[in-house]
């Protein structure tokens, strides 16, 4: 069933649109700040940040490392920190969604730590784990592991009851209801989770780096506080904020990628 | 028509808890039989317990008292003696039409080749024969249906249970499906019990059609068998006749 492929033109002002909002935000920052509106000790201009960006690929001063050791640092500790979070959320939340026993063991202690702000944790995490990269993995995996554990449960609890009653009919058992139909039909849930995730744990790696550390992008923001530089500031915010969003939409694709079978 | 028994259902009764402490009873006191190779409708309007009589039959529901026996055995949980139909279709999304028809065989872990042919064989005999590959969001709710009917023959099922298989078609389609089902039941002869609510669909395709009462709890109304040379037509004389005095005896009720 092919059919006829057209391109459907889109009026040209909401092609437009998204590029000169974006374009008169930087204009009207730079202009802002460039004729004194706002102290420059206040707020770096965009070209500031920009110049500052420069010189910090290759110049480790004043902060002590040079860009790309910090976004290396940051991408590291967050991915750890995800990756662990997804390996034993999800694992957990499909069995807290189908098995009771599980569901009886776990909730009510995952609805007791889930409140706890991840930054709560900090002080602890310096007593158990030092001042290294297992801390903050650590702060970043408490953050992630809450959304997968929430949306894979869900999403084996959202399993249509009647597919289950049919499944039952065509003489699957438990372990084979759960494993051919339950994770399947969670799997959008899950995907969501991936996403949620994802956000949970890079924004709080921020968080993570208020813990001693010599690199990454939290750091440099903090850094940038303590020296009183406010471009250094703004350009850390800056790179979170994009590959914050790289990230999240290549995820995005890979979602859509898998997917593409399973939603309707 | 001496025939073998097949389905033997005894004094059914079954009572919902709803809300916590509301008794609803669904079915009282339902006796019946099926024999072998008999298409039987339960004919009866909306919230008459049909739906759960089936429910019971397919082991989906235990009955608060009396018994169901298929061969002569007790019925006490569902199992794949019994293929089930389901008005809301009930295929896996994520599953092509080809692993929807082999489920079952797959559930039994019947070899791949065995599985293929015998998957293939009634995807052909429901008319899907290139669609082998589609999955269901690419189907109309025709084909879909077809992919129920065909998912459950492949399990080689002892009795079909039909649960208003037709109920969320369109007129046309619905017609053209009945006509399908017919011509299926013909070449693979089933013992077929079909539940509806559509008087036309009861006529055209039942060798016999069980009337419930149209309220809670369902019971038996009557029963009237239909001794018609198929293929049958809508239009047919001594089926109107049946019709009308079915439509009066409904209205009895109603």
């Amino acid at each position: 069933m092919a059919y006829k492929e057209v391109t459907v033109k889109q009026p040209l002002l909401l092609t437009v649109l998204p590029y000169v909002s974006i374009a008169a935000f930087f204009i009207v920052w730079e202009f802002a700040v460039s004729s004194g509106v706002i102290p420059n000790e206040l707020l770096a201009s965009p070209s500031q940040v920009v110049s500052t960006f420069i010189d910090k690929l290759s110049n480790p001063n004043p902060d002590g490392a040079v860009m790309a050791t910090h976004a290396w640092t940051s991408v590291q500790e967050a991915f750890i920190g995800y990756l662990l979070a997804l390996l034993v959320g999800i694992p957990l939340g499909l069995a807290m969604g189908w098995f009771n026993v599980v569901e009886g063991l776990f909730r009510p202690i995952f609805e007791l730590i889930r409140p706890i702000p991840p930054i709560a944790w900090i002080p602890l995490t310096v007593f158990w784990f030092g001042i290294g990269l297992a801390g903050k993995v650590f702060i970043i995996w408490i953050a992630g592991i809450v959304p997968c554990v929430i949306n894979a449960y869900v999403g084996v609890r959202m399993t249509n009851p009647t597919l289950i009653q049919m499944a039952r009919t065509y003489g699957a058992n438990d372990w084979q209801i759960f494993t051919q139909l339950c994770i399947p039909s969670s799997l959008p849930m899950v995907f969501g989770a991936l996403q949620l995730a994802l956000a949970y744990c890079w924004t709080n790696l921020v968080a993570a780096e208020l813990l001693a550390a010599d690199s990454g992008l939290g750091f440099l923001i903090t850094m940038g506080g303590r020296l009183g530089r406010p471009d250094i500031i703004v350009l850390g915010m800056i790179c979170v904020g994009i590959s914050g969003a790289i990230i999240g939409f290549i995820i995005d694709r890979v979602e859509k990628k898998l997917l593409a079978g399973i939603r309707r | 028509m001496a025939h073998k028994l097949k389905l033997h259902c005894d004094n059914v009764s079954k009572t919902f808890i709803q809300k916590g402490n509301q008794e609803v009873p669904v079915i009282r006191d339902v006796t019946l039989d099926v024999y072998e190779n008999e298409f039987l409708v339960i004919l009866g309007p909306g919230q008459c317990g049909k739906s759960t009589l089936l429910k019971i039959f397919a082991g989906l529901e235990t009955p608060d008292t009396g018994y169901v026996t298929l061969d002569g055995q007790p019925i006490v949980g569902p199992g794949p003696d019994r293929g089930i139909v389901f008005q809301g279709y009930m295929l896996f999304a994520w599953k092509t039409v080809r692993d929807n028809v082999e489920l079952g065989l797959k559930l039994r872990n019947i070899p791949k080749s065995e599985r293929r042919d015998i998957g293939q064989h009634y995807i052909d005999m429901v008319g899907l024969t290139g669609f082998e590959n589609h999955y269901p969001h690419q189907l109309s709710g025709g084909m879909k249906q077809r992919v129920g009917i065909a998912r459950a023959y492949a399990n080689s099922p002892n009795i079909m249970l039909l649960d208003e298989p037709f109920g969320q078609l369109d007129a046309q389609t619905r017609m053209f499906m009945q006509k399908e089902t017919a011509r299926i039941w013909e070449q693979e002869r089933r013992t077929v019990i079909f539940v509806t609510n559509n008087i036309d669909e009861a006529l055209y395709l039942g060798d016999r059609i069980i009337l419930m009462e149209g309220k809670l709890p369902g019971t038996i109304k009557t029963s009237y068998d239909i001794d018609l040379p198929r293929p049958r037509e809508h239009t047919n004389i001594d089926l109107l006749k049946l019709r009308a005095t079915i439509t009066d005896n409904t209205e009895l009720v109603l």
